[in-house]
């Protein structure tokens, strides 16, 4: 294993809050449960907890402070992001994740660094997060299937990860995957996709500062439904761009394939921009329905965030790299 | 079984499912999207009645049981009854009457075009399923409910062009729908051996 900088490195520090400071009392005991019976799946089969044992002992948010791009709009219910997931891993139906992935252990995480850079390896979660500061980012998130949310994520830059492994100038994209173990995920038992999962980014899409590494939300550890123990969040793409439990990063001279580009070459594009102009091939993308709310919203260019990204796409036709 | 309570049987099972999801949205229970799960809710039980509809004459043939029969106009109404709610969803708490775009979308999205012209083919057959029209159609009748076979296959095609990745459950029900489809194939094919031999006996 790599260690970044070269020695052994805590999030928390000692003589800080404690866990239970941050942690609501039932999830802390939980975890005493979890460490104890050294079994991840039986704290969320006793408890039947929806904020099933993704909190590694490992990870420990430490302090949050509030980030940049934040919306004031008002946030989706926590239920209900915690309960209406995509994560074919777990079940194509939006309730499946929330019941199966617990069986996901998140700890031990590593994540595989390849490709072209100067600063391959394998690294530990704890590595992966040590040096960044915590921030909560409240963001939009489009679906492609169009509905949406509002999600106050728990993160930091993915340009700020990156910049360590010092990627080379062949490094023109990035790729990630997510974690493939059918014992873990009994969704990948069938091949609904190409697993494992794939996403990839434009470098210069990676490195803007709207791009977030997540660990968490709503306040605690990402759930396991939702992503964890470390997914992306790319809010001005469909959601599907935003890969969840991440488990390799490649830098690459070439474009990637995402895994809905192989399902759907037709319908996925490498971009998957949020772009009211461009429909699904199937449906319209013209408007969306807020979670919670009972009309539909009409959707904006980039999902509202064009002033940071808009710049990075002038010229392309996008409904040519839609 | 009791032919007086057959039908009142049948009809609150079949608004039992209608009853069952108003109940869920009144209480919440219908997770965080709500309208979704009523649209899909609607659409899958438009295809059952349709489905449910076609295994009548199956029945009376391979069991004999002649009660299926008796309910099958029954329940080819709440087919139409089923997908009446389902267009009204769509019309209306997906599109809140944007004729322009529900116009675009009749248009330009072949899954609902294919809905559309399914709904549309149901309608006369909904319309003309009283005794008096049957009687006043005559051999027209049978060959304007003949449509029974291809609204189904509309429908199973309409779900399949909506599904994302996973089209397990289009699956089922076309698999279903080519079953009884091909049940009347055969039977079809017997029927004209059988006349054809019983000419030539003649």
């Amino acid at each position: 294993m790599w260690n970044l900088e070269g020695n052994t490195v805590l999030i928390k520090k000692s003589g800080e809050l404690g866990e239970s400071d941050v942690t609501p009392y039932e999830i802390y005991r939980q975890r005493r449960t979890f460490l104890q019976s050294g079994i991840a799946v039986a704290g969320a089969a006793l408890t039947g907890s929806l904020w099933a044992p993704a909190a590694s002992a490992a990870i420990s948010l430490g302090d949050v402070r509030p980030g940049p791009f934040s919306t004031d709009e008002a946030k989706t219910d926590r239920k209900d992001i915690l309960t209406y997931n995509n994560f074919y891993e777990f079940g194509v139906s939006k309730s499946d994740p929330a019941k199966h992935a617990h069986r996901m252990k998140t700890d031990p995480w590593s994540v595989d660094v390849i490709g072209e850079c100067a600063k391959p390896g394998t690294y530990t979660l704890e590595d992966i997060l040590a040096p960044h500061a915590m921030e909560e980012r409240i963001y939009r998130l489009r679906c492609v299937e169009g509905w949406s949310m509002v999600i106050p994520w728990i993160g930091f830059p993915l340009a700020d990860l990156i910049k360590r492994f010092e990627p080379g100038s062949k490094a023109k994209y990035v790729e990630f995957e997510t974690l493939y173990d059918k014992k873990q995920m009994p969704g990948q038992r069938r091949r609904i996709l190409d697993w494992p999962y794939r996403e990839g980014l434009r470098m210069d899409e990676a490195m803007n500062p709207l791009t977030l590494m997540a660990v968490g939300l709503y306040g605690k550890v990402l759930p396991n439904q939702n992503g964890a123990p470390l997914r992306l969040v790319v809010p001005w793409k469909y959601g599907f761009k935003s890969i969840k439990s991440i488990v390799k990063i490649r830098f690459r001279e070439t474009q990637p394939t995402s895994s809905w580009m192989e399902a759907g070459p037709r319908e996925y594009g490498f971009y998957s921009n949020v772009n009211p102009n461009v429909p699904h091939p199937r449906w319209s993308q013209k408007r969306e329905r807020r979670i919670g709310e009972f009309r539909k919203r009409k959707t904006l260019m980039f999902n509202g965030y064009s002033e940071q990204v808009a710049a990075m796409y002038a010229g392309m036709d996008l409904k040519k790299f839609f | 079984m009791q032919k007086h309570f057959l039908k009142p049987l049948v009809f609150i099972s079949g608004l039992l499912p209608a009853v069952i999801l108003a109940w869920q949205f009144y209480a919440d229970r219908l997770g965080a999207n709500p309208i979704d799960e009523i649209t899909d809710g609607t659409g899958t039980w438009t295809l059952r009645f349709l489905l449910i509809t076609l295994m009548a004459t199956p029945l009376k043939r391979l069991f004999g049981w002649g009660w299926p029969l008796h309910v099958r106009r029954m329940l080819g109404l709440f087919a139409f009854f089923y997908a009446t709610l389902h267009l009204f969803t769509y019309l209306w708490l997906d599109q809140f009457f944007d004729w322009g775009e529900i116009g675009t979308d009749i248009l330009k999205r072949p899954f609902i075009t294919v809905g559309m012209l399914a709904f549309v083919l149901l309608l006369p057959l909904a319309m003309t399923s009283t005794r008096a029209m049957m009687r006043r159609l005559g051999r027209n009748w049978k060959a304007l409910h003949q449509l029974a076979y291809v609204v189904p296959l509309l429908g199973v095609l309409h779900y399949w062009w909506l599904v994302k990745a996973d089209v397990r459950e289009p699956l089922v029900y076309g698999v279903v729908l080519i079953v009884l489809l091909a049940f009347r194939v055969r039977r079809g094919k017997v029927a004209v051996r059988t006349a054809a031999r019983d000419r030539c006996a003649s």
